[in-house]
Protein backbone atom coordinates (compact mmCIF):
# COMPACT_ATOMS: atom_id res chain seq x y z
CA UNK A 1 0.00 0.00 0.00
CA UNK A 2 1.40 3.40 -1.02
CA UNK A 3 2.32 5.80 2.30
CA UNK A 4 2.02 9.50 2.87
CA UNK A 5 2.20 11.19 -0.61
CA UNK A 6 1.44 8.44 -2.67
CA UNK A 7 5.01 6.77 -1.82
CA UNK A 8 6.86 5.07 -2.95
CA UNK A 9 6.11 5.04 -6.31
CA UNK A 10 6.85 1.93 -8.60
CA UNK A 11 7.40 1.86 -12.27
CA UNK A 12 6.98 -1.11 -14.15
CA UNK A 13 7.60 -1.59 -17.85
CA UNK A 14 6.42 1.95 -18.41
CA UNK A 15 6.78 2.69 -22.41
CA UNK A 16 5.55 6.63 -23.62
CA UNK A 17 5.15 7.19 -26.63
CA UNK A 18 4.04 10.51 -28.91
CA UNK A 19 2.65 10.04 -32.10
CA UNK A 20 5.32 7.41 -33.96
CA UNK A 21 8.45 8.38 -31.72
CA UNK A 22 8.93 6.60 -28.29
CA UNK A 23 9.95 8.77 -25.71
CA UNK A 24 11.04 5.93 -22.92
CA UNK A 25 11.09 2.23 -24.22
CA UNK A 26 11.18 0.30 -20.74
CA UNK A 27 11.37 2.33 -17.30
CA UNK A 28 11.49 -0.22 -14.24
CA UNK A 29 12.12 1.49 -10.87
CA UNK A 30 10.95 2.20 -7.89
CA UNK A 31 11.35 5.06 -5.48
CA UNK A 32 10.93 5.41 -1.90
CA UNK A 33 9.59 7.87 0.50
CA UNK A 34 13.16 8.78 2.02
CA UNK A 35 16.41 9.22 -0.37
CA UNK A 36 16.77 12.34 -2.12
CA UNK A 37 16.81 11.06 -5.29
CA UNK A 38 18.54 12.39 -8.51
CA UNK A 39 17.99 11.35 -12.25
CA UNK A 40 21.48 11.23 -14.19
CA UNK A 41 22.09 10.72 -17.58
CA UNK A 42 22.92 13.01 -20.43
CA UNK A 43 20.55 15.30 -22.59
CA UNK A 44 17.55 13.34 -24.32
CA UNK A 45 17.94 9.95 -21.79
CA UNK A 46 14.19 10.66 -20.72
CA UNK A 47 14.81 12.30 -17.92
CA UNK A 48 12.54 15.22 -17.86
CA UNK A 49 9.54 12.34 -19.77
CA UNK A 50 10.15 10.46 -16.35
CA UNK A 51 9.48 13.35 -14.06
CA UNK A 52 6.46 14.23 -16.06
CA UNK A 53 4.97 10.79 -15.83
CA UNK A 54 5.84 11.07 -12.05
CA UNK A 55 3.78 14.58 -11.67
CA UNK A 56 1.01 12.85 -13.95
CA UNK A 57 1.34 15.19 -16.77
CA UNK A 58 2.38 11.94 -19.38
CA UNK A 59 0.21 8.81 -18.87
CA UNK A 60 2.03 5.73 -19.93
CA UNK A 61 1.21 4.37 -23.31
CA UNK A 62 2.35 0.70 -22.04
CA UNK A 63 3.44 -0.90 -18.56
CA UNK A 64 2.57 0.19 -15.34
CA UNK A 65 2.73 3.45 -12.97
CA UNK A 66 1.38 3.11 -9.59
CA UNK A 67 -0.09 5.08 -8.12
CA UNK A 68 -1.44 6.84 -10.66
CA UNK A 69 -1.45 10.82 -10.36
CA UNK A 70 -3.19 13.31 -11.60
CA UNK A 71 -1.21 16.77 -11.77
CA UNK A 72 -1.15 18.30 -8.91
CA UNK A 73 -2.30 15.83 -6.72
CA UNK A 74 0.14 15.51 -3.80
CA UNK A 75 3.48 16.59 -5.86
CA UNK A 76 4.47 19.75 -7.38
CA UNK A 77 6.94 19.64 -10.72
CA UNK A 78 9.69 22.64 -11.30
CA UNK A 79 9.51 22.67 -15.05
CA UNK A 80 13.31 23.05 -16.98
CA UNK A 81 12.45 26.35 -18.01
CA UNK A 82 9.81 27.22 -15.70
CA UNK A 83 6.83 29.33 -16.96
CA UNK A 84 5.91 32.11 -14.70
CA UNK A 85 2.70 34.64 -14.81
CA UNK A 86 3.43 37.95 -16.03
CA UNK A 87 2.52 39.34 -12.49
CA UNK A 88 4.52 40.01 -9.27
CA UNK A 89 6.64 37.55 -7.21
CA UNK A 90 4.06 37.38 -4.72
CA UNK A 91 0.94 37.39 -7.19
CA UNK A 92 2.64 34.07 -8.88
CA UNK A 93 3.01 31.89 -5.33
CA UNK A 94 -0.46 33.26 -4.62
CA UNK A 95 -2.05 32.41 -7.97
CA UNK A 96 -0.74 28.82 -7.13
CA UNK A 97 -2.25 28.99 -3.61
CA UNK A 98 -5.40 29.95 -4.93
CA UNK A 99 -5.51 26.96 -7.71
CA UNK A 100 -6.00 25.02 -4.43
CA UNK A 101 -8.16 27.13 -2.28
CA UNK A 102 -5.65 28.59 0.30
CA UNK A 103 -6.53 31.92 1.12
CA UNK A 104 -6.07 34.38 3.95
CA UNK A 105 -3.89 34.16 6.96
CA UNK A 106 -2.59 30.57 5.60
CA UNK A 107 -2.00 31.43 2.33
CA UNK A 108 0.24 35.27 3.69
CA UNK A 109 2.27 32.93 6.14
CA UNK A 110 3.18 30.03 3.24
CA UNK A 111 4.18 32.77 0.84
CA UNK A 112 6.25 34.30 3.17
CA UNK A 113 7.92 31.29 4.50
CA UNK A 114 8.71 30.11 0.91
CA UNK A 115 10.04 33.62 0.20
CA UNK A 116 12.45 33.28 2.94
CA UNK A 117 13.41 29.83 2.36
CA UNK A 118 14.50 30.40 -1.60
CA UNK A 119 15.99 34.15 -0.20
CA UNK A 120 13.32 36.02 -2.44
CA UNK A 121 11.55 37.91 0.63
CA UNK A 122 11.65 41.89 -0.38
CA UNK A 123 11.17 40.77 -3.78
CA UNK A 124 7.50 40.73 -3.67
CA UNK A 125 6.61 43.46 -5.87
CA UNK A 126 9.00 42.69 -8.68
CA UNK A 127 7.86 41.65 -11.52
CA UNK A 128 8.38 38.17 -12.17
CA UNK A 129 9.37 37.86 -15.71
CA UNK A 130 12.08 41.00 -14.82
CA UNK A 131 13.86 38.80 -12.20
CA UNK A 132 17.08 37.18 -12.97
CA UNK A 133 17.29 33.88 -14.17
CA UNK A 134 18.47 32.27 -10.53
CA UNK A 135 15.79 33.90 -8.98
CA UNK A 136 12.98 33.04 -11.57
CA UNK A 137 14.18 29.44 -10.70
CA UNK A 138 14.33 30.12 -7.20
CA UNK A 139 10.78 31.03 -7.22
CA UNK A 140 9.38 28.43 -9.48
CA UNK A 141 10.87 26.17 -6.42
CA UNK A 142 8.88 28.91 -3.99
CA UNK A 143 5.64 28.48 -6.02
CA UNK A 144 6.00 24.61 -5.95
CA UNK A 145 6.91 24.91 -2.29
CA UNK A 146 3.76 26.56 -1.25
CA UNK A 147 1.75 23.64 -1.79
CA UNK A 148 3.45 21.51 0.14
CA UNK A 149 3.58 18.73 -1.60
CA UNK A 150 4.96 15.58 -0.68
CA UNK A 151 6.49 14.91 -3.98
CA UNK A 152 8.51 17.70 -5.37
CA UNK A 153 10.10 17.08 -9.03
CA UNK A 154 12.94 19.34 -10.50
CA UNK A 155 13.86 19.09 -14.13
CA UNK A 156 17.38 20.95 -14.35
CA UNK A 157 16.76 23.68 -12.28
CA UNK A 158 20.01 24.87 -11.96
CA UNK A 159 20.82 24.03 -15.76
CA UNK A 160 21.42 27.57 -17.02
CA UNK A 161 22.98 29.57 -13.79
CA UNK A 162 25.57 30.25 -12.19
CA UNK A 163 27.62 29.15 -9.47
CA UNK A 164 26.29 31.70 -6.96
CA UNK A 165 23.00 31.39 -8.15
CA UNK A 166 23.25 27.14 -8.11
CA UNK A 167 24.57 27.54 -4.54
CA UNK A 168 21.29 29.08 -3.12
CA UNK A 169 19.53 26.80 -5.68
CA UNK A 170 20.66 23.68 -3.92
CA UNK A 171 20.22 25.34 -0.42
CA UNK A 172 16.78 25.62 -1.21
CA UNK A 173 16.56 22.07 -2.46
CA UNK A 174 18.84 21.25 0.74
CA UNK A 175 15.62 23.02 2.79
CA UNK A 176 13.49 21.14 0.76
CA UNK A 177 14.06 17.72 1.44
CA UNK A 178 15.20 18.53 5.00
CA UNK A 179 11.54 19.19 5.68
CA UNK A 180 11.12 15.49 4.84
CA UNK A 181 9.61 16.09 1.18
CA UNK A 182 10.09 13.39 -1.51
CA UNK A 183 12.66 15.34 -3.66
CA UNK A 184 13.72 14.09 -6.98
CA UNK A 185 15.59 16.42 -9.10
CA UNK A 186 17.07 15.93 -12.87
CA UNK A 187 20.24 16.54 -14.03
CA UNK A 188 23.23 15.75 -16.24
CA UNK A 189 25.37 17.79 -14.58
CA UNK A 190 27.96 15.50 -12.38
CA UNK A 191 29.31 17.92 -9.52
CA UNK A 192 25.24 18.54 -8.56
CA UNK A 193 24.67 15.30 -7.84
CA UNK A 194 27.78 14.23 -6.19
CA UNK A 195 26.35 17.38 -3.97
CA UNK A 196 22.88 16.50 -3.64
CA UNK A 197 22.11 13.11 -4.20
CA UNK A 198 20.98 10.42 -1.76
CA UNK A 199 20.42 8.14 -4.39
CA UNK A 200 21.18 7.88 -8.04
CA UNK A 201 19.14 6.59 -11.03
CA UNK A 202 21.17 6.81 -13.87
CA UNK A 203 19.30 7.16 -17.11
CA UNK A 204 20.76 6.58 -20.51
CA UNK A 205 17.96 6.17 -24.01
CA UNK A 206 14.88 5.66 -22.18
CA UNK A 207 16.03 2.99 -19.85
CA UNK A 208 16.98 3.05 -16.52
CA UNK A 209 20.38 0.95 -16.53
CA UNK A 210 21.19 1.60 -12.54
CA UNK A 211 19.77 2.46 -9.40
CA UNK A 212 22.19 2.72 -6.83
CA UNK A 213 23.34 4.88 -3.27
CA UNK A 214 25.11 8.16 -4.53
CA UNK A 215 28.66 6.73 -2.86
CA UNK A 216 28.18 3.18 -4.30
CA UNK A 217 27.19 4.53 -8.13
CA UNK A 218 30.18 7.19 -8.13
CA UNK A 219 32.38 4.46 -6.92
CA UNK A 220 31.50 1.47 -8.71
CA UNK A 221 29.28 2.58 -11.76
CA UNK A 222 28.31 -0.94 -12.81
CA UNK A 223 26.84 -0.45 -16.45
CA UNK A 224 29.39 0.05 -19.32
CA UNK A 225 27.33 3.26 -20.81
CA UNK A 226 26.90 5.08 -16.78
CA UNK A 227 30.96 4.37 -16.84
CA UNK A 228 31.06 6.24 -19.96
CA UNK A 229 29.39 9.33 -18.65
CA UNK A 230 31.35 9.45 -15.59
CA UNK A 231 34.66 9.03 -17.86
CA UNK A 232 33.25 12.32 -19.47
CA UNK A 233 33.15 10.33 -22.72
CA UNK A 234 30.61 12.02 -25.59
CA UNK A 235 28.22 9.70 -26.84
CA UNK A 236 28.73 8.19 -30.55
CA UNK B 1 -5.87 73.63 -54.44
CA UNK B 2 -7.46 77.05 -53.23
CA UNK B 3 -11.16 75.20 -53.16
CA UNK B 4 -9.35 72.21 -51.04
CA UNK B 5 -7.53 74.74 -49.00
CA UNK B 6 -10.18 76.63 -48.32
CA UNK B 7 -12.24 73.13 -47.70
CA UNK B 8 -9.53 72.54 -44.90
CA UNK B 9 -9.92 75.79 -43.45
CA UNK B 10 -13.48 75.11 -42.82
CA UNK B 11 -13.10 71.92 -41.80
CA UNK B 12 -11.25 72.89 -38.80
CA UNK B 13 -13.33 75.76 -38.28
CA UNK B 14 -16.16 73.31 -37.56
CA UNK B 15 -13.80 71.46 -35.58
CA UNK B 16 -12.26 74.10 -33.16
CA UNK B 17 -15.59 75.68 -32.67
CA UNK B 18 -17.21 72.14 -31.71
CA UNK B 19 -20.02 72.59 -34.59
CA UNK B 20 -23.29 70.89 -33.07
CA UNK B 21 -24.24 68.76 -36.41
CA UNK B 22 -20.61 67.56 -36.56
CA UNK B 23 -20.08 66.48 -32.56
CA UNK B 24 -23.77 64.83 -32.66
CA UNK B 25 -22.72 62.89 -35.50
CA UNK B 26 -19.52 61.86 -33.84
CA UNK B 27 -21.14 60.79 -30.29
CA UNK B 28 -23.63 58.52 -32.30
CA UNK B 29 -20.59 57.00 -34.53
CA UNK B 30 -18.94 56.36 -30.77
CA UNK B 31 -21.76 55.08 -28.85
CA UNK B 32 -22.81 53.05 -32.20
CA UNK B 33 -19.10 51.57 -32.44
CA UNK B 34 -18.18 51.16 -28.86
CA UNK B 35 -21.50 49.20 -27.72
CA UNK B 36 -20.93 47.02 -30.49
CA UNK B 37 -17.34 46.37 -29.35
CA UNK B 38 -18.08 45.73 -26.42
CA UNK B 39 -21.00 42.91 -27.30
CA UNK B 40 -18.85 41.59 -30.16
CA UNK B 41 -15.96 41.36 -27.72
CA UNK B 42 -18.23 39.92 -24.75
CA UNK B 43 -19.12 36.96 -27.14
CA UNK B 44 -15.86 36.56 -29.25
CA UNK B 45 -13.33 36.57 -26.25
CA UNK B 46 -14.70 33.59 -24.82
CA UNK B 47 -15.22 31.88 -28.35
CA UNK B 48 -11.57 33.04 -29.33
CA UNK B 49 -10.48 31.47 -25.60
CA UNK B 50 -12.53 28.16 -26.45
CA UNK B 51 -11.14 27.90 -29.47
CA UNK B 52 -7.72 28.70 -28.56
CA UNK B 53 -7.41 25.74 -25.96
CA UNK B 54 -10.23 23.03 -27.02
CA UNK B 55 -9.35 20.02 -29.21
CA UNK B 56 -12.53 18.38 -31.12
CA UNK B 57 -13.12 17.28 -34.30
CA UNK B 58 -13.57 19.57 -36.53
CA UNK B 59 -11.54 22.51 -35.14
CA UNK B 60 -9.11 23.41 -37.42
CA UNK B 61 -12.44 24.01 -40.29
CA UNK B 62 -14.29 26.11 -37.43
CA UNK B 63 -11.08 28.60 -36.92
CA UNK B 64 -10.54 28.31 -41.09
CA UNK B 65 -14.46 29.47 -41.13
CA UNK B 66 -13.71 31.77 -38.17
CA UNK B 67 -10.69 33.63 -40.54
CA UNK B 68 -12.77 33.67 -43.46
CA UNK B 69 -15.46 35.49 -41.56
CA UNK B 70 -12.80 38.20 -40.52
CA UNK B 71 -12.77 39.04 -44.31
CA UNK B 72 -16.69 39.32 -44.04
CA UNK B 73 -18.21 42.63 -46.59
CA UNK B 74 -19.87 45.34 -44.51
CA UNK B 75 -22.33 45.53 -47.35
CA UNK B 76 -23.17 41.44 -46.98
CA UNK B 77 -23.47 41.80 -43.44
CA UNK B 78 -25.54 44.90 -43.90
CA UNK B 79 -27.72 43.16 -46.20
CA UNK B 80 -28.40 40.03 -43.86
CA UNK B 81 -29.03 42.42 -40.92
CA UNK B 82 -31.80 44.49 -43.03
CA UNK B 83 -33.63 40.93 -44.17
CA UNK B 84 -33.78 39.95 -40.65
CA UNK B 85 -35.02 43.23 -39.96
CA UNK B 86 -36.99 44.31 -42.22
CA UNK B 87 -40.65 44.28 -41.83
CA UNK B 88 -41.19 41.13 -43.78
CA UNK B 89 -38.20 39.14 -42.06
CA UNK B 90 -38.08 37.62 -38.86
CA UNK B 91 -37.28 40.42 -36.59
CA UNK B 92 -39.47 42.73 -38.35
CA UNK B 93 -41.90 43.18 -35.45
CA UNK B 94 -39.26 44.70 -33.45
CA UNK B 95 -39.14 47.73 -35.07
CA UNK B 96 -35.44 48.47 -35.35
CA UNK B 97 -34.81 48.80 -39.02
CA UNK B 98 -33.31 52.41 -39.41
CA UNK B 99 -31.87 52.87 -35.73
CA UNK B 100 -29.08 53.14 -33.97
CA UNK B 101 -29.73 49.80 -32.75
CA UNK B 102 -29.79 47.85 -36.19
CA UNK B 103 -25.94 49.85 -36.85
CA UNK B 104 -24.99 48.24 -33.55
CA UNK B 105 -26.33 44.45 -34.08
CA UNK B 106 -24.39 45.10 -37.59
CA UNK B 107 -21.06 46.21 -36.24
CA UNK B 108 -21.26 43.55 -33.56
CA UNK B 109 -21.53 40.55 -36.72
CA UNK B 110 -19.10 42.52 -38.60
CA UNK B 111 -16.38 42.37 -35.87
CA UNK B 112 -17.04 39.66 -33.50
CA UNK B 113 -15.02 37.09 -36.16
CA UNK B 114 -12.35 39.90 -36.29
CA UNK B 115 -11.94 39.57 -32.03
CA UNK B 116 -12.08 35.94 -31.87
CA UNK B 117 -9.89 35.26 -34.62
CA UNK B 118 -7.64 37.42 -33.21
CA UNK B 119 -7.84 36.47 -29.94
CA UNK B 120 -7.64 32.47 -30.86
CA UNK B 121 -4.29 32.97 -32.36
CA UNK B 122 -3.33 34.88 -29.22
CA UNK B 123 -4.88 31.97 -26.73
CA UNK B 124 -3.37 29.48 -28.73
CA UNK B 125 0.16 30.67 -28.33
CA UNK B 126 -0.62 31.22 -24.78
CA UNK B 127 -1.76 27.47 -24.43
CA UNK B 128 1.42 25.96 -25.75
CA UNK B 129 3.31 28.31 -23.33
CA UNK B 130 1.62 27.71 -20.53
CA UNK B 131 -0.52 24.15 -21.11
CA UNK B 132 2.25 22.50 -18.33
CA UNK B 133 2.97 24.66 -15.86
CA UNK B 134 -1.22 25.43 -15.52
CA UNK B 135 -1.33 21.74 -15.50
CA UNK B 136 1.16 20.73 -13.06
CA UNK B 137 -0.56 23.00 -10.69
CA UNK B 138 -3.49 21.87 -10.99
CA UNK B 139 -5.31 24.09 -13.00
CA UNK B 140 -8.24 22.97 -15.39
CA UNK B 141 -8.55 23.93 -18.92
CA UNK B 142 -11.81 26.04 -18.04
CA UNK B 143 -10.10 27.72 -15.07
CA UNK B 144 -6.80 28.52 -16.99
CA UNK B 145 -9.21 30.55 -19.45
CA UNK B 146 -9.35 33.64 -17.32
CA UNK B 147 -5.57 33.25 -16.33
CA UNK B 148 -4.95 32.81 -19.77
CA UNK B 149 -7.10 35.93 -20.81
CA UNK B 150 -5.41 38.20 -18.29
CA UNK B 151 -2.34 37.03 -19.08
CA UNK B 152 -2.68 38.12 -22.64
CA UNK B 153 -4.62 41.34 -21.95
CA UNK B 154 -1.87 43.34 -24.03
CA UNK B 155 -2.82 41.29 -27.03
CA UNK B 156 -5.87 40.88 -26.59
CA UNK B 157 -6.30 44.93 -26.46
CA UNK B 158 -4.94 44.49 -30.14
CA UNK B 159 -7.62 42.50 -31.36
CA UNK B 160 -10.13 44.25 -29.51
CA UNK B 161 -8.55 47.48 -31.21
CA UNK B 162 -8.77 45.85 -34.14
CA UNK B 163 -12.16 45.55 -33.98
CA UNK B 164 -12.78 48.49 -33.27
CA UNK B 165 -10.93 50.26 -36.24
CA UNK B 166 -12.98 47.93 -38.05
CA UNK B 167 -16.30 49.54 -36.53
CA UNK B 168 -15.68 53.02 -36.82
CA UNK B 169 -14.28 53.02 -40.12
CA UNK B 170 -17.19 50.83 -42.03
CA UNK B 171 -19.86 52.39 -44.12
CA UNK B 172 -21.35 49.78 -46.16
CA UNK B 173 -23.16 47.88 -43.36
CA UNK B 174 -24.52 50.61 -41.03
CA UNK B 175 -25.57 52.60 -44.32
CA UNK B 176 -27.88 49.87 -45.36
CA UNK B 177 -29.56 49.67 -42.21
CA UNK B 178 -29.37 53.09 -40.19
CA UNK B 179 -30.53 54.82 -43.56
CA UNK B 180 -28.13 57.63 -42.65
CA UNK B 181 -31.02 59.57 -41.15
CA UNK B 182 -30.44 63.02 -40.26
CA UNK B 183 -30.09 63.35 -36.53
CA UNK B 184 -31.30 59.78 -36.09
CA UNK B 185 -28.39 57.52 -37.68
CA UNK B 186 -26.37 59.44 -39.39
CA UNK B 187 -22.60 58.35 -38.45
CA UNK B 188 -19.11 59.91 -39.74
CA UNK B 189 -18.81 57.62 -42.47
CA UNK B 190 -22.08 57.56 -43.95
CA UNK B 191 -21.94 61.71 -43.58
CA UNK B 192 -18.71 61.52 -45.29
CA UNK B 193 -19.84 59.71 -48.39
CA UNK B 194 -23.19 61.86 -48.18
CA UNK B 195 -21.49 65.41 -47.75
CA UNK B 196 -18.63 64.45 -50.48
CA UNK B 197 -21.19 63.24 -53.23
CA UNK B 198 -23.19 66.56 -52.34
CA UNK B 199 -20.22 68.78 -52.95
CA UNK B 200 -19.86 69.58 -48.91
CA UNK B 201 -16.64 69.04 -48.63
CA UNK B 202 -15.29 71.01 -45.44
CA UNK B 203 -18.40 69.08 -43.44
CA UNK B 204 -16.67 65.53 -44.84
CA UNK B 205 -13.35 66.94 -44.40
CA UNK B 206 -13.61 67.78 -41.08
CA UNK B 207 -15.05 64.45 -40.02
CA UNK B 208 -12.27 62.46 -42.06
CA UNK B 209 -9.96 64.53 -39.99
CA UNK B 210 -11.87 63.75 -36.64
CA UNK B 211 -12.28 60.06 -37.99
CA UNK B 212 -8.18 59.81 -38.27
CA UNK B 213 -7.29 61.42 -35.00
CA UNK B 214 -9.58 59.09 -33.82
CA UNK B 215 -7.87 56.21 -35.17
CA UNK B 216 -4.66 57.49 -33.96
CA UNK B 217 -5.09 58.94 -30.31
CA UNK B 218 -7.14 54.85 -29.81
CA UNK B 219 -3.89 52.92 -30.96
CA UNK B 220 -1.33 55.86 -29.41
CA UNK B 221 -3.22 55.21 -26.07
CA UNK B 222 -2.76 51.47 -26.25
CA UNK B 223 0.90 51.75 -27.10
CA UNK B 224 1.34 53.89 -24.34
CA UNK B 225 -0.46 51.64 -21.67
CA UNK B 226 1.39 48.27 -23.91
CA UNK B 227 4.83 50.50 -22.95
CA UNK B 228 4.04 51.14 -19.51
CA UNK B 229 3.29 48.05 -18.66
CA UNK B 230 6.55 46.51 -20.07
CA UNK B 231 8.04 48.68 -18.43
CA UNK B 232 6.93 47.27 -15.47
CA UNK B 233 7.34 44.05 -16.38
CA UNK B 234 3.99 42.99 -16.44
Amino acid sequence: MPERGGLPIRLEGVRVERGRRTLVHDLTLRLEAGPLSVLLGPNGAGKSVLLRLLAGLLQPSAGTLEPARRPGEGSAIVLQRPVLLRRSVLANVEYALRLRGIDGPERDQRVRRVLEATGLLGFEQRPARRLSVGEQQRLAIARAWALEPDLVLLDEPAAPLDPPSTRALEEAVRRLHEEGRKVVLATHDLGQARRLADEILFIHEGRVLEQAGSGEFFEGPKSAEARAFLAGQLPE
Amino acid sequence: MSELGGAFAAAFQLIATADADLMEIVGLSLRVSLVALVLASALALPLGAWLGIARFRGRRAVVVLLNALMGLPPVVVGLVVYLVLSRSGPLGTLGLLFTPTAMIIAQTLLILPIVAALSRQVMEDLWSEYEDELRALGASRLRSVPTLLFEGRFSLATAILAGFGRAIAEVGAVLIVGGNIAHVTRVMTTAIALETSRGELHLALGLGILLVALAVAVNATAQLVQNAAERAGA
